[in-house]
């Protein structure tokens, strides 16, 4: 906190100097950009209509407000809010974003419409349409989870016995190299011949999206360990079991999770093609959809739902690989 | 005290018989020579150095020893019997530690327990052996937050902890800087003349040798063959300064090829 008050200190007056150590600097700019936003989409008028112009800059206004009241709340409770502190200049910068973007859109028409739109308009389809994006968010949570956890776990298991077994290696490594590349549009016509249902043949595509690079990165770690780890375990009376187990996994869990980062992006990516297959509701099947309609701002509105769960699962990631991967600090 | 003398059973050491062994690495093309014809005898509870040139093979008669690999020919043989797979009663030591990075201190040292599922019913005796090398404060650290003498009294606490009769050790304080080393000699002497294991120790320290050892053995170059085996007939504790021990030094390093001015 201090020494952000002093990076701003040439350029605020004397006279307000003395207020430094009572103001959060860029809670204050963060307050004034998003006024600005609010106050563009209020007074300017739109030029076309996305709806839900008010509510925006009713929304702005209040984003506006909260973050004066932390400019002048930070101070005095800095070190709870030591993170607040820490994005101060990602607000400012968003509020200066949603100006922009307003003006260029909504209020200039330089950027045109259906192809870009406002961040009113963005607002306005969560206001009309968040049932049915609720709904596609349990309906894509429940494939994905699906997906994601059989598909890490076998590529896991396959990981192992690929780095662990050299006969396994010699047959499943030119396999998955060769199954590796294939993108997963190609997949749909064996799939609706193998699987039962579509639900069940979306399961497999998503599982082999995140399974082939946990399995690649898992077969990696297992063949790069240390042989000496293994000499050691050997004379210390261990089994085939207790080497693999308690030696080759935990050796190699850091290249795992480099394979589980990997296989969570590409689950993602794998999604709207998934979803292709006959999905009735699913933020991918929203993406096609609406851009089958040319209603973009639906199509932002779902990526930015799936970003930030994409986002958010990707730090859930990194609190998991804390927690086992612990011993790794100060080495790396 | 008596929780130290409970972590290492008394008297516990077996007798190595190295039988005409030859070695040989097989490069697929090539096949590498290392051992040739040796044959060692040590006694129960004998404390044995293999001096030699590098590369010589003095690691992998270790490893045989240990039941890492199986000799091109010949046997080594323990109390008679063969030896054809590792067991927890002879324990190898490295020249790097080789903790498990991923264990803190104390379960690295818990390790052979753990792998033979007797740690519940002897947990007790990881805290002993623990206190025994002076690491008792140092149980919950990781392995990259110790020195690296401390990293090697781990694993000698590793080992000893599975009641080890035979114990190799491969260079152990070769990467130590030498006050250490000076210390972790006088610890490793202890701790055999508690336990009261067979040792094996190679070493490239002509000094180390004499100081820790009954026997010292010299390797010729690679394919190996014993040079010279002398006793060291001293008793214990000794100092390097000492007379007949400078004078089997400067015998010793003849034999291996540097003069007297070195």
């Amino acid at each position: 906190m201090a020494d952000i008050a002093q990076d701003g200190a040439p350029l605020i007056s004397g006279r307000l100097s003395s207020l430094q150590d009572h103001v959060w600097r860029d809670g204050f700019l963060a307050a004034a950009t998003w006024f600005l936003a609010a106050a563009i989409s209020h007074f300017l008028p739109d030029v076309v209509v996305w709806g839900d112009t008010e509510a925006f800059a009713l929304l702005t206004a209040i984003g506006g407000a909260v973050f004066l009241a932390l400019a002048f709340a930070v101070p005095r409770l800095a070190d709870k809010l030591r993170t607040l502190v820490h994005y101060g200049p990602w607000f400012v910068a968003i509020g200066i974003w949603l100006a922009v973007w307003e003006l260029t859109t909504a209020k200039l028409g330089w950027l045109p419409k259906p192809f870009f739109s406002p961040p009113q308009g963005l607002l306005h389809v969560y206001l009309t349409d968040w049932d049915r994006l609720l709904i596609c968010i349990a309906y894509t949570g429940r494939l994905w989870i699906l997906g994601f956890s059989s598909g890490i776990l076998a590529g896991f298991v396959a990981g192992v016995a690929l780095g662990w077994s050299k006969r396994f290696a010699y047959w499943g490594m030119p396999i998955l190299k060769l199954i590796g590349p294939v993108p997963a549009s190609a997949w749909i016509p064996c799939t609706f011949f193998i699987f039962p249902s579509t639900f069940h043949a979306s399961i497999f595509l998503v599982a082999l999206a995140s399974g082939i690079p946990v399995a690649i990165l898992t077969a990696a770690g297992v063949g790069q360990v240390n042989k000496s780890f293994y000499d050691v375990a050997r004379t210390l009376g261990a089994s085939n079991r207790y080497l693999i187990f308690k030696v080759a996994v935990p050796a190699s869990l850091p290249n795992v999770f480099v394979g589980l980062f990997m296989g969570l992006y590409y689950s993602f990516a794998v999604l709207v093609v998934a979803e292709m297959l006959g999905a009735k509701y699913g933020l991918g099947w929203y993406l096609q959809f609406n851009t089958a309609y040319s209603a973009y701002a639906n199509v932002y509105a779902a990526l930015i739902i799936m970003a930030l769960i994409c986002a958010g699962l990707v730090k859930l990631l990194f609190i998991v690989r804390e927690r086992l991967l612990g011993w790794q600090k100060g080495i790396i | 005290m008596n929780a130290l003398a409970r972590s290492v059973a008394p008297a516990q050491s077996l007798r190595l018989d190295i039988d005409d062994v030859s070695h040989e690495f097989d490069f697929g093309k090539s096949r590498l020579a290392v051992l040739s014809n040796i044959s060692i005898t040590i006694e129960p509870g004998e404390f044995v150095a293999l001096l030699g040139p590098s590369g010589c093979g003095k690691s992998t008669l270790l490893r045989l020893a240990a039941g890492l690999e199986a000799p091109t020919r010949g046997a080594v043989l323990e109390d008679g019997r063969a030896i054809t797979r590792p067991d927890p009663s002879r324990i190898l030591v490295f020249q790097d530690a080789t903790l498990f990075p991923w264990l803190t201190v104390w379960k690295n040292v818990a390790t052979g327990l753990d792998a033979r599922g007797i740690l519940k019913d002897q947990e007790h005796r990881v805290d002993d052996i623990l206190k025994l090398v002076k690491l008792d404060a140092f149980g919950d650290a990781y392995p990259h937050q110790l020195s690296g003498g401390m990293a090697q009294r781990v694993a000698i606490a590793r080992a000893l902890i599975n009641d080890p009769k035979l114990l190799l050790l491969d260079e152990p304080f070769g990467k130590l800087d030498s006050l250490t080393r000076l210390k972790m000699q006088k610890e490793l002497l202890q701790l055999w003349q508690r336990s009261g294991f067979t040792a094996l120790l190679v070493t490239h320290d002509v000094e180390e040798a004499l100081l820790l050892a009954d026997r010292v053995i010299v390797f010729g170059d690679r394919p190996a063959s014993i040079i010279a085996d002398i006793t060291v007939d001293k008793p214990h504790p000794r100092r390097r300064d000492d007379n007949a021990l400078v004078a089997l030094r400067q015998g010793l390093l003849e034999k291996l090829g540097v003069s007297h001015d070195v």
